[in-house]
């Protein structure tokens, strides 16, 4: 075998991956680690893929991602905390030929937007709903969630969450699995190759379903918050793996084909 | 076509904001607005001109719809009242904040609290000093006719893309509820997507690649930045002040006792002013058009001119401030108002007249 | 048999050193270097030359500051 040279491999005809033009130049403002930015990647990756990125509309939430608009080089609108369900709803209704789709965090759709995220799924909006769980609000400086697993400590269940007092932890995917306006419900991850694979995958499928006009996919990913946490990236995503996916385990949930 | 009718308030505003080529109405049931959309869907608007129509989970879910779709461009309403209009005030800040044009009716009833479904005009604070967080200000139109309702449909909409602002309409449940005639104008078309590319380039239409992508934001954490975008605001609204100022004045000419009231209680005034009038008391009504801007300088002009002034509110007093703002310690100004939901009498306001002005 | 080399080129100046990286590689090809960049992360670098381009660090790294390549060699 001849030796060849970096040079040579680094060769235009040779590229296979590289970040796509869909990102802006900008730094991500996520922590190191965070899911978020992976997130990010992955739908714009899809909507560069099926060359739809002229056509699509993104809802930008409150919590970390609210800078999403800052990175995603498409025309996006950013919502008042919760309810970008119901922004994305009209957006969608009054351009019908626009894809649209909201970027949430787990306090922002499972908290004080549930009635809006509940209510855009029962109707049945033909948007995509990407939700982002990582147990905790990322943005504020990790308090509590409406996903906080029982136990886990946070900035305001700081010797861990009593369910008794503090309520218990919402799976809200598996709860709008059962309303009749969605089509495709899924739990992914992005903290593996493999991971990224299918989550990538998923959004495909949710955008191609909004395409064919079907109704509301939704595609949660669990995602790591290691500054939440309190650990470093790698831990963080070695706790998830043995805490969370155990109570929000990955995979599909609902598929209406 | 023009057409003559004989309508409820609510649904001469519901029908005007459709031939005002409405893309959307979002709304969420309360009395006593219900009507409008009662009427909307009743009519189809769906098939008349392609207007969605969607009754909301809640006014919340309502005011981010009409965000979302003002973003888009689109000329799009909602309406409630009092207790709606106050869920609705995050979502109004952020569409002010944004900059976004929009309609917004409410048709008053009376508070604090669940209160009363009976007509007030106790929101005059809310609507005109913001009412939501922030230094924002809305163009603020109070309907006193039937046929008010239907035109500031439209009005407002054109004053909402000219100075891309929301407008709130603010009626009250006596005027949303009453029939009269009212001449309707004529169907205006719907916006198409290239007017809506041209006129408000900076709607979220779909970046294409002959520009850079459009955001609907009212976050800048820069706060050099987010000081240089409430100048820009606040210059708006001063613009605005010095263009829109709407009212109408009554027998002011040689008026030495003045009304100031808007809505509901103006048209009790105005026959107030016909008693006093026979009386032999030179009394004139300024019936206010818009609340903000507020008509400042003529109040101020009038000032000089009479002896005496009664603000006519349902309510305990809010537009007075505003008048004696205006007037500053030259002649009386006093207030005259029910309250819970009462509508004053003609006979009541000549009494007050009398009362705190005239003999006071 | 034709064999695949790889090579990856890290934008370290957005690199921010969280490692995940790392464990996605199959041929530890990845390590993070002992100095810093102007943000003051310690950033990805290669230590060896056994890159197979399967980009697996590529579409992990949240910040994707990852460029890959892949080459048929004989
Ligand atoms: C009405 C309102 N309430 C509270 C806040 C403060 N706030 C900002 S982000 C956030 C939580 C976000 O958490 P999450 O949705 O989980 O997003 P993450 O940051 O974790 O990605 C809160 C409570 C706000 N901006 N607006
Ligand atoms: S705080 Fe958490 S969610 Fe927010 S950027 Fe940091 S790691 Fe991500
Ligand atoms: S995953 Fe990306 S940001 Fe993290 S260390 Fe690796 S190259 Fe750097
Ligand atoms: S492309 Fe694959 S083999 Fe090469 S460094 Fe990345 S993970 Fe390792
Ligand atoms: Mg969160």
């Amino acid at each position: 075998m001849a030796e060849i040279t970096k040079e040579e491999i680094r060769q235009p005809e040779n590229l296979i991956y590289k970040k796509t033009d869909l990102l802006t130049d900008k730094a991500l403002s996520y922590c190191p680690g965070c899911g978020h930015g992976t997130a990010h990647r992955i739908v714009m990756e899809v909507l560069e893929e099926m060359g739809i990125q002229d056509k699509t509309i993104g809802i930008a939430p409150v919590g970390c991602s609210v800078l999403a608009y800052e990175f995603m080089n498409i025309d996006m609108q950013q919502a008042a905390h919760g309810r970008a369900p119901a922004v994305a709803t009209a957006v969608k209704r009054l351009n019908p030929d626009k894809f649209v789709f909201t970027y949430q965090g787990d306090g922002d759709l499972a908290a004080i937007g549930t009635a809006e995220t509940i209510h855009a799924c029962n109707r049945g909006e033909n948007i995509v709903i990407i939700f982002v769980n990582n147990g905790i609000y990322g943005m504020t400086g990790g308090q509590m969630a409406p996903t906080t697993l029982p136990g886990m400590k946070s900035s305001t269940s700081p010797y861990g969450r009593d369910v008794h007092t503090m309520g218990n932890p919402l799976k809200i995917t598996e709860l709008i699995a059962q309303l009749p306006g969605t089509i495709y419900v899924t739990r992914q991850a992005v903290h593996t190759p493999a991971n990224v694979r299918k989550t990538k995958k998923a959004v495909r499928k949710a955008f191609e379903n909004q395409k064919l006009k079907k109704g509301l996919s939704f595609v949660e990913i669990v995602s790591n918050c290691n500054s939440g946490w309190k650990m470093t990236p790698r831990q963080a995503n070695e706790w998830m793996v043995e805490h969370m996916f155990p109570f929000y385990p990955l995979g599909d949930i609902k598929v209406n084909d | 076509m023009k057409e003559l009718r004989l309508m409820k308030g609510n649904e001469a505003f519901a029908e005007a904001a459709i031939r005002a080529g409405a893309d959307g109405y979002f709304g969420y049931p309360i009395t006593p607005q219900s009507e409008v959309m009662e009427y909307l869907m009743a009519e189809k608007p769906e098939d008349r001109t392609g207007m969605v129509v969607l009754q909301a989970e809640s006014e919340v879910a309502a005011i981010n719809m009409v965000y979302g779709g003002a973003a888009c461009g689109k000329r799009v309403l909602t309406s409630s009242s009092s207790p709606g209009i106050s869920l609705k005030q995050e979502g109004i800040s952020y569409i002010a904040g944004a900059e976004l044009p929009c309609v917004i009716l409410n048709v008053v009833r009376g508070g604090p609290g669940l209160g009363t479904i009976q007509p007030s005009q106790s929101d005059y604070f809310q609507a005109t000093k913001g009412g939501g967080h922030g230094d924002y200000k809305l163009i603020v139109l109070a309907p006193s006719s039937v046929q008010e309702m239907a035109d500031f449909a439209g009005l407002g909409f054109d004053l909402a893309f000219k100075y891309r602002n929301p407008v709130m309409i603010l009626s009250d449940g006596a005027i949303g509820q009453m029939m009269e005639k009212v001449m309707l104008d004529e169907q205006r078309p719907r916006l198409t997507e290239e007017e809506i590319v041209k006129n408000t380039p900076w709607a979220t239409t779909g970046k294409t690649k002959d520009r850079e992508r459009n955001i609907v934001t009212s976050l800048d954490l820069d706060s050099a930045k987010q000081e240089l975008h409430n100048h820009a605001l606040q210059a708006k609204y001063r613009e605005i002040e010095k263009n829109e100022t709407r009212y109408e004045a009554i027998q002011c000419e040689d008026a030495e006792y003045l009304i100031v009231a808007y809505g509901t209680s103006a048209r009790i005034s105005q026959k107030a002013v016909d008693i006093l009038r026979a009386k032999g008391i030179k009394a004139g009504l300024l019936r206010l058009i818009t609340l903000f801007p507020f008509p400042t300088e003529v109040i101020s002009k009038l000032a000089d001119q009479v002896k005496g002034i009664l603000t006519v509110e349902m309510s305990a007093g809010q537009m007075i401030e505003d008048v004696k703002l205006s007037v500053g310690c030259r002649v009386k100004v006093e207030h005259f108002g029910r309250m819970g939901g009462i509508i004053p009498s003609p006979a009541e306001v000549v009494d007050a007249m009398h009362n705190k002005i005239i003999g006071g | 048999m034709a064999k695949v080399k790889g090579d990856i080129v890290i934008d370290i100046e957005k690199c921010k050193g969280c490692e995940v990286c790392i464990p996605a590689c199959p041929n530890d090809v990845i390590a993070l270097s002992k100095n810093v960049n102007g943000k003051g992360y310690n950033y990805a670098e290669t230590i060896n030359d056994e890159c197979i381009g399967c980009a697996n660090c590529a579409i992990v790294c949240p910040d994707g500051v990852i460029t890959v390549y892949r080459k048929k060699v004989e």
